[in-house]
């Protein structure tokens, strides 16, 4: 190959990891519910697409990305918490299934929305002034805004990390996911938490909605693929881990983009491939405990 | 009425044929009437996998586009007869069915959706990105089935009542076939599977190898209803195998009743023939077909035939 340099590799590399930060969110977003409440919420990518749009929408209104960057999840995360109370909770206790097929469901019915609402062509994105152009990082010039979307991805995490290690709600949602008997007889109401924590998986993936808009186009179709995307990282990351979550996002975004240096055919099966392979050898993922995934 | 639908339990295959018979003349058009046929063929193959042996695969479009890829391939660029193209989207979808399946059974429950789903995806991009064989993301088009000879006598392909009976032929067999299944004792074998695993493994049922034969029979189901599909259509549509579509066969089984022989039918012709009516005044007919699938899901969770069913006390056995 022609032209390949040790700073082709490395600004590669860095498209992947930006491109993976997205996967690492939702899958966290994904991760979280399925850990909690044992639903995997199939109107994640629906969730994802609102949250483009619902951005791009308060930024025309306002004019500021950083207000539409606070608007979004809190719109989504409502949606999320609507969804919860009276479409999933009627469905506990029903099985696995009734859940993710409810909120399959649901997507067809939020693409519709966006449809009426936004028209079928969608809006076209856009990315924060302060946020266009490139910056030097030693090996060359790199996109802004994929810099910021590292950032941004990396920040959200912590946050969420830290809000689960170290505060007293973390610690109830964690003993909740554990034993949800014992945090009942601690006098704790579960279903606040199951509330809390499905709303707050769909302002993440409206967030990360918003984050990816300005890097692709804003159309109600986009959460689709998105959406078997981020099931291949939750496969290759293991079910329900969120440290799995946030590695296999990365890893696929960086497998995704190095493939389309060197095979740019290849670039979309070259994720799934990565999945199979995993299977293969570890049918319960990176990071996921064997057993831990019926 | 509990003993006319005993009777027709017992003698399903001859019931179904009979109606499906008379069935174009009860549809608004034929198109209609095959479309039915045809998705109908399909849920039921994806059924036997999910209501009979509860493996909730989100990948069956694979097998449905499989099936219509290798049938319009051999007919647009190998000029087959329609009769081996058929075979050659069967075998190819009951070979897809055993490489996917091979992966998916490892997992279980949610996983299993998920890695189905995945798997369904990378037979998307392969024929998607495979442009100069199948058209990409234009589709295949010039599928056509020319006039041929039954017997000597004369069958114009082109003639919508002469392709429903023609489809209908290998529905009926399929149906048998799908009957004959459920009647063996592999058929027992599956539903232990679905109540409990590991308890029907105690019994001394490989549960590996059944669940890997069902879903080759499956795929191979949904491939034949592809094959069909792409004669009818004459073009593969590249959406035949977006996971959309998979979900369709989902949203089917639970409409029309999962787990039950005619259920999937009921729900293909019940959600099909809704599609048609919504989209003559909105074009938004998704969202009606979401709304009507999650009312299904929360309030009659076992579909418009399995409800049926239920309120008369049909024997479980012979539904």
């Amino acid at each position: 190959m022609t032209g390949l340099t040790f700073e082709l590799l490395c600004m590669q590399l860095l498209t992947g990891i930006a491109l993976g930060s997205i996967y690492a969110l939702l899958a966290l977003g994904l991760c979280l519910i399925f850990g909690m409440l044992n639903v995997v919420n199939f109107a994640h990518g629906a969730f994802f697409m609102v949250g483009a749009f619902m951005g791009v929408y308060f930024l025309g209104l306002t004019g500021n990305f950083w207000f539409s960057l606070i608007l979004t999840p809190i719109v989504t995360g409502g949606l999320g918490l609507l969804t919860e109370r009276f479409l999933v909770r009627p469905l506990y206790g029903r099985g696995i299934d009734y859940p993710l097929l409810l909120t399959f469901g649901l997507s067809y019915v939020l693409i519709e929305a966006m449809r009426v609402a936004f028209g079928i062509e969608g809006l076209p994105s856009v990315t924060p002034d302060s946020l266009k152009g490139s910056l030097d990082v030693g090996i060359g010039f790199f996109p802004k805004y994929r810099l910021f979307l590292i950032a941004a991805t990396a920040m959200i995490i912590l946050a969420v990390w830290f809000f689960i290690q170290k505060t007293k709600y973390g610690l109830i949602i964690k003993a909740g996911a554990a034993d949800q008997e014992i945090v009942k007889v601690l006098g704790i109401d579960i279903a606040k938490v199951w509330l809390l924590v499905f709303g707050l998986g769909c302002a993440i993936a409206g967030l990360s909605g918003i984050l990816a808009s300005p890097t692709r186009s804003v159309n109600p179709e986009m959460g689709i693929p998105i959406l078997a995307e981020s099931f291949v990282v939750t496969v290759v990351g293991g079910m329900g881990s969120p440290v799995g979550a946030v590695v296999a996002g990365l890893l696929v975004g960086v497998v995704y983009s190095m493939t389309s240096l060197f095979f740019p055919d290849l670039s979309e099966l070259s994720i799934f491939v990565l999945m199979a392979v995993v299977l293969l050898i570890r049918p319960q993922g990176l990071f996921g405990k064997a057993g831990a995934m019926g | 009425m509990n003993s006319y639908f005993q009777l027709i339990a017992r003698h399903r295959v001859l019931a179904s044929s009979l109606f499906l018979m008379i069935f174009p003349f009860i549809m608004p058009y034929e198109a209609l009437a095959i479309n039915i046929l045809i998705f109908g063929l399909f849920a039921m193959g994806f059924n036997l996998l999910f209501g009979y042996m509860g493996l909730l695969s989100f990948g069956h479009a694979a097998f449905l586009g499989i099936g219509s890829y290798l049938t319009g391939i051999g007919i647009v660029h190998y000029s087959l007869p329609w009769g081996t193209a058929i075979l050659i989207g069967v075998i190819g979808a009951a070979l897809g069915g055993l490489i996917m399946g091979f992966l998916a059974i490892r997992t279980r429950g949610i996983y299993f959706s998920m890695v189905t789903l995945a798997l369904g995806q990378i037979v998307f991009y392969g024929f998607y990105k495979a442009e100069s064989l199948t058209g990409g993301e234009n589709g295949l088009r010039g599928v056509r089935v020319d006039s041929f000879n039954i017997f000597g006598i004369p069958v114009d392909f082109l003639n919508p009542l002469a392709k429903y009976y023609i489809i209908l032929f290998f529905v009926v067999i399929a149906i048998w076939l799908i009957s004959r299944i459920l009647n063996s004792p592999l058929g027992a074998v599956m539903e232990a599977i679905r109540e409990n695993e590991k308890r029907a493994a105690a019994c001394g049922f490989d549960v590996t190898r059944t669940k890997l034969l069902v879903f080759v029979l499956s795929a191979a189901i949904c491939g034949l209803a592809g094959s069909l599909r792409a004669l009818h259509l004459s073009i593969v549509p590249i959406d035949s195998l977006h996971y959309l579509q998979s979900g369709q066969a989902v949203m089917m089984s639970i409409l029309g009743g999962m787990g039950t022989f005619f259920g999937p039918f009921v729900g293909a012709a019940v959600m099909l023939y809704l599609e048609d009516v919504v989209t003559t005044f909105t074009k938004h007919w998704m969202a009606v077909i979401g709304l009507v699938f999650m009312f299904f899901v929360l309030f009659f969770p076992k579909g418009i035939w399995g409800t049926i069913l239920s309120k008369l006390n049909i024997d479980q056995d012979s539904k």
